[in-house]
């Protein structure tokens, strides 16, 4: 494969075809690397620091809306202004306040709700038999590949005054008049945890699958009831499984505008959908910027104890 | 842990794929109403499909969708396989820590915060370099490329590292050059991966709405912007029509994909069967 074909037109092709194909052979690990490396700085990192800068700008009626960070006098002296005060706005006004609050709120219940369900579903699918735990897994996994919009659509049709639930509580007798549960906060909870549930059913299924029953069998055999068996040694060993479980859930459900907007219409108040007015609506990129630094800076212990975990499971499998 | 499942679990299992799973039905039957309001029921008709058919705006956002998937799908592979090669078998190199942060980051980052941090970022762009021009398939492909080749990443990852390192240990031990141990051993190896991550990646573009919603420009409608723009308002019977199509579409391919998986699965038992024959 490495001999050079003899019939090669001039040896000056042959000697720079030899030397790029020198190069790659030495450099390859080097450009494996580069290319997402790159790629990852210009459109990941980079883009939050520009976020960073906006948020530190003043509003102005010009395109973009914001003011410039650096700014040359006449006599050639560079200025550099530094806007604190969208942040002092977001802190001093008790909306921006209330929504963040707001949405922590909704995030943590229904995390806490989908580990309540999640959890003894992921247990049931390690228990099942070898032939019906595929078919369970696939069940779990198969709405993922099937669109987000449209699972929360298919709620809207369910939550309505006329909706499939009162349709049916009306026809059983149960209520005279249909129940208000579309955009309300019940109805952003159930379409937090339908649409969530997944993300804590599945590292919940990764991490009890490798449980060892042997345990729970000595267990009993000392005498413990399965109740107690279960709260001393099964749950403690699934606690990996469930920080991250919760934080896949918690991170994006703060920060989630499609939910609250179709299922809470106004009636919610979520950051993300704040964020999104603020910016698309008002124009007010400064604000936005400033909203958005201070959703990263909630999320980023979070984030990083979910990477902590990522990293500690890659590692160990 | 086979077998031994308690009547509890049991009954949590059934109620959760009800709740899964009748959300879905009910969407499918609703489209067969001839209903101009939804939730009444009016007869069983296909009048909605023929809008949905007969409707010019909902042909031209699929196929953006389409083109903007399959583009991003094939990048995103390319890019997410190079970074878990980098992860997994270079061992440590310069700026690895930071690396691996910017992989895992797009998988939790809340969307809203990536649609906006990417769109100020494209402004920026068009204001120094006069590039993007304007906003539609190209910003959203860029965007798209951007997280899934995260979910890529991971995919290849758990991958490599469930594979070891025999065979190419053993190559290199014969001779291959590094280079040639990842065309010829590692890469082939990869190939169910690499399809599943294509796969993610095509799926994932196709359902975003929030990051596509930043970075477009006016004109370029995907199908969820389309479907958001359209539901925003209340119930219509159209969406039940295309939700149907979709949800079709998804099983006819996870109906074949399962089919090939079945039968790779069984010509490799045959395969490990011969060869017990063949050592005997």
């Amino acid at each position: 494969m490495t001999s050079v074909p003899d019939n090669m037109p001039n040896d000056k092709q042959v000697s720079i075809g030899k030397r790029l194909s020198r190069m790659a052979q030495s450099n390859w690990r080097a450009i494996i690397v580069f290319i997402p490396y790159v790629w990852l700085l210009l459109f990941f990192l980079l883009p939050f620091f520009i976020v960073a800068k906006i948020s530190l700008a003043e509003l102005q009626i010009s395109s973009p809306p914001f003011s410039d960070m650096i700014e040359w006098t006449d006599s050639g002296i560079m200025t550099i202004r530094l806007v604190f005060d969208n942040y002092l706005y977001i802190i001093s006004d008790n909306l921006y306040f209330d929504t963040y609050v707001n949405s922590l709120k909704i995030s943590v219940t229904s995390t806490i709700l989908c580990l309540l369900f999640g959890y003894p579903i992921a247990y049931g699918i390690v228990r099942s038999g070898p032939t019906v735990k595929p078919l369970l897994l696939f069940a779990i996994i198969l709405p993922f590949w099937t669109s987000f919009l449209l699972r929360v659509y298919a709620w809207m049709g369910l939550l309505s005054d006329q909706g499939t639930i009162n349709n049916l509580l009306i026809r059983l007798g149960i209520i005279d008049d249909p129940i208000r549960m579309l955009y309300t906060e019940f109805a952003v909870y159930v379409g937090i945890v339908y649409t969530y549930m997944p993300f804590m059913i599945l590292p919940l299924y990764a991490n009890m699958e490798k449980l060892d029953i042997s345990l729970n069998e000595a267990a009993a055999d000392l005498g413990s009831r399965p109740t107690n068996t279960f709260f001393k040694v099964t749950l403690p060993l699934t606690i990996p499984g469930i920080i991250a479980g919760s934080l896949l859930v918690f991170i994006p459900a703060t920060g989630e505008y499609v939910i609250p907007d179709l299922l809470g219409g106004g009636n919610v108040q979520m950051i993300g959908r704040v964020l999104y007015n603020e910016f698309a609506r008002n124009t007010d990129w400064p604000v936005a910027a400033s909203v958005a630094i201070v959703l990263l800076f909630l999320l980023v212990l979070p984030i990083i104890v979910f990477q902590y975990y990522q990293g500690k499971a890659s590692e160990r499998s | 842990m086979h077998g031994s499942r308690s009547r509890f679990l049991t009954i949590m299992i059934s109620l959760g794929m009800a709740f899964f799973y009748i959300p879905m039905i009910l969407l499918v039957i609703y489209s067969f109403n001839y209903s101009k309001l939804v939730p009444v029921w009016g007869g069983w008709s296909t009048r909605w499909y023929k809008v949905l058919f007969e409707s010019a705006d909902v042909w031209n956002a699929v196929s953006l969708s389409l083109k903007i998937a399959f583009v991003n799908a094939t990048f995103a592979t390319i890019l997410g396989t190079l970074s878990a090669l980098a992860m997994v078998r270079f061992g440590r190199f310069k700026g690895r820590t930071l690396f691996g942060g910017m992989l895992v980051a797009p998988l939790v980052m809340p969307e809203i915060i990536t649609g906006l941090s990417l769109l100020v970022l494209f402004i920026s762009m068009q204001q120094l370099f006069g590039w993007p021009s304007e906003r539609g398939f190209t910003t959203i492909t860029i965007a798209h490329i951007t997280f899934s080749l995260a979910y890529v990443a991971v995919t290849v990852q758990a991958r490599l590292t469930g594979m070891g390192e025999d065979l190419e240990e053993a190559a290199a031990d014969l001779g291959a050059k590094p280079f040639k141990v990842l065309t010829a051993i590692t890469l082939p190896r990869l190939t169910p991966a690499l399809a599943s991550g294509w796969l993610l990646a095509f799926t994932l573009s196709l359902d975003d709405l929030v990051i596509a919603s930043f970075v477009t420009g006016p004109g370029a409608n995907t199908l969820p912007i389309l479907i958001f723009s359209r539901i925003r308002l209340g119930l219509r019977p159209d969406i039940n029509a295309l939700a149907t199509m979709i949800i079709l579409t998804v099983a006819v391919c996870v109906a074949l994909a399962a089919l090939i998986m079945y039968r790779q699965h069984k010509r490799d038992l045959l395969d490990q069967q011969m060869a017990k024959r063949g050592d005997s």
